[in-house]
């Protein structure tokens, strides 16, 4: 080989020495590459575990009874109906409250705030905010709402899962208002708009797709939350859709049926735990084929 | 490329007429620019003909740009960007803090060098500008769509999907619904700021005869690298370099008989 001859003055390569390093390279390839494929198989069948037996269990318990009647003693074939309306419930109020704020903080931060100190303290705060334990979350409103207000309720429940919505939506909305061209602005105000009309009337249009998607995956987050609830909404066996009275969740069902000791009322926490994996699934999707067409 | 884009910038001006003698829309001086402590607009003296075409050229950098967003404020968007000095235009200095800059914009519009379509559809595109100065009927308004596009030469290419999103159009058929969607508004002064750097041959030259037309009812500032197009479009053109205006002349006596060793080093391509 014209390699091994000198160049450069240094001596010629040695082939022996070459083939050897050659052979400790693809071995440390081949071991690399078994390590991440038995990680990957390791991560895989805990998933697909997890999935098979809750679609095993959940799906032998569906009836349609589940859908029709409410939570019910042990033994007398109740359903979850109380629960899945309070979680409707629940995560659309917490939903409507927290967007809002959070649409408005993001577009502070992305549109009025981007160098100011101001901005960068609200951006930290945010997200920390975005992985505080969620438990506190539910202690704060417990702080701030149950104990002054004498008690459980159904709003202080929607609170706490305005609180968790509100860091995911500030996230994604300053980073898909940051993703459009500052040109397209400079269009806009060059035309004689106010900032805000720039802001409201093109930047918002150009990241609807991003910022709906935030909102989707917030959604998902906050209807599968268990701890926020138990301190606030508390949960409720019996049928209460009032939001000053304790109010039913499917998570905090769950939470409260897969620990007892009645076997229908296990059946049940695994019925729910399906029906919010399909909801969460769904949204999911939903998120992807709205990024999907903005892609086109 | 035509045969008209691959001529000299000489040959190109000096078959033109000599520009008519306008009087003055816009009288800059003693103007200084000043991006933090970076001074990059330096004593600029230039006036601007009324109804005419003022081309600046000049070296990446040298100002030219800069200057253009001196005239609809544009540098007020960015913290540590000021100018000192006289911008007139009807009497007024438009470096002057009191001035209603959403008002200044109406009356001055731009054109960016890349296609800005916004998201919305080729006739909301018009109507966005047209809404913020002026309360019109839909009637009225729709008129208006087909006159700022016919005189952009673009309706006839899209007249049948107006609903349409503009994102759906060319990037040369973007670039004119951006001059109909600044036209559309009835500015007194356009300004261009390299409109066809990032367009084909032929969408550029569209966009030249576009100016020439343009120039009967507006007064016209481009910004150019391209010293043909400088040539073919402009009735006067000033030279640019390191932040200084370093002459300004006819087109014709640019390309022809430069005054500044600089500016004929320049368009004869030694540098730049």
């Amino acid at each position: 080989m014209s390699a091994t001859t000198a160049i450069g003055g240094f001596p010629a390569r040695d082939d022996k020495v070459a083939e050897s390093l050659a052979r400790r390279r693809r071995l440390v390839d081949r071991a690399v590459q078994g390590l991440c494929i038995l990680a990957t198989l390791i991560g895989l069948v805990a998933l697909a575990s997890i999935l098979f037996t809750l679609l095993w269990r959940g799906f032998s318990g569906l009836r349609l009874s589940v859908l029709t009647e409410i939570t019910k003693p042990p033994g007398s074939n109740g359903g979850l109906l109380n629960a899945i309306i309070g979680s409707l419930i629940q995560t659309a109020i917490g939903t409507s409250l927290g967007t809002p704020v959070g649409l408005l903080v993001g577009t502070f931060l992305s549109e009025y705030a981007r160098r100011s100190w101001l901005g960068e303290a609200v951006r930290f705060v945010s997200d920390v905010l975005l992985s505080a334990p969620s438990i506190l979350i539910g202690l704060f409103i417990y702080q701030l709402v149950v104990e002054p207000s004498g008690g459980f309720s159904g709003i202080a429940g929607c609170l706490a899962l305005a609180v968790l919505v509100v860091p995911i939506v500030v996230r994604t909305t300053e980073d898909m208002l940051r993703l459009i061209p500052e040109s397209l602005r400079e269009a806009a105000i060059a035309l004689g708009a106010p900032k805000w009309k720039s802001i409201v009337f093109v930047c918002y249009r150009a990241a609807l797709d991003g910022i709906a998607t935030g909102v989707l995956l917030a959604i998902a987050r906050v209807a599968g939350e268990t701890a926020p609830l138990l301190f606030t909404s508390l949960g409720n066996l019996n049928w209460s859709i009032s939001l000053a009275r304790p109010m039913a969740s499917l998570p905090v069902t769950i939470y409260q049926y897969a620990g007892s000791a009645f076997e229908d009322w296990v059946q049940l926490a695994w019925v729910g735990a399906l029906l919010i994996t399909l909801g969460v699934l769904a949204l999911n999707i939903a998120a992807r084929f709205v990024l999907r067409k903005r892609s086109d | 490329m035509s045969m008209t884009q691959q001529q000299s910038p000489t040959l190109q001006a000096a078959t033109k007429p000599e520009a008519a003698l306008a009087p003055t829309r816009i009288a800059i001086s003693d103007l200084d620019f000043f991006y933090g402590t970076n001074r990059a607009l330096k004593s600029i003296v230039l006036d601007f003909p009324e109804k005419q075409v003022t081309g600046m050229i000049g070296p990446s950098g040298c100002g030219k740009s800069t200057l253009l967003r001196v005239l609809n404020r544009m540098y007020d968007l960015y913290p540590g960007q000021r100018a000192t000095g006289k911008v007139m235009m009807d009497g007024d200095n438009l470096l002057d803090p009191s001035i209603d800059l959403n008002q200044l914009r109406s009356r001055i519009g731009m054109v960016f060098q890349k296609p800005t379509p916004f998201p919305m559809s080729i006739a909301d595109n018009i109507a966005f500008g047209v809404k913020l100065h002026e309360r019109l009927s839909k009637a009225e308004m729709a008129e208006r769509i087909e006159w700022s596009l016919t005189r952009a030469a673009l309706w006839s290419e899209v007249k049948d999907r107006l609903g349409s999103s503009a994102a759906g159009l060319s990037g040369g058929q973007q670039q004119r619904l951006c001059i109909a969607r600044t036209i559309a508004v009835r500015p007194e002064v356009i300004l261009l700021d390299e409109p066809t750097s990032a367009l084909d041959p032929i969408s550029t030259l569209k966009v030249e005869e576009l100016i020439d037309e343009l120039k009967r009812d507006f007064t016209i500032v481009i910004v150019t690298h391209n010293m043909q197009q400088a040539a073919r479009c402009a009735d006067r053109v000033a030279f640019f370099y390191m932040g200084e205006m370093v002459e300004v002349a006819s087109a014709v006596t640019m390309f022809t008989a430069p005054k500044q060793r600089r500016t004929q080093e320049y368009i004869t391509g030694r540098f730049g």
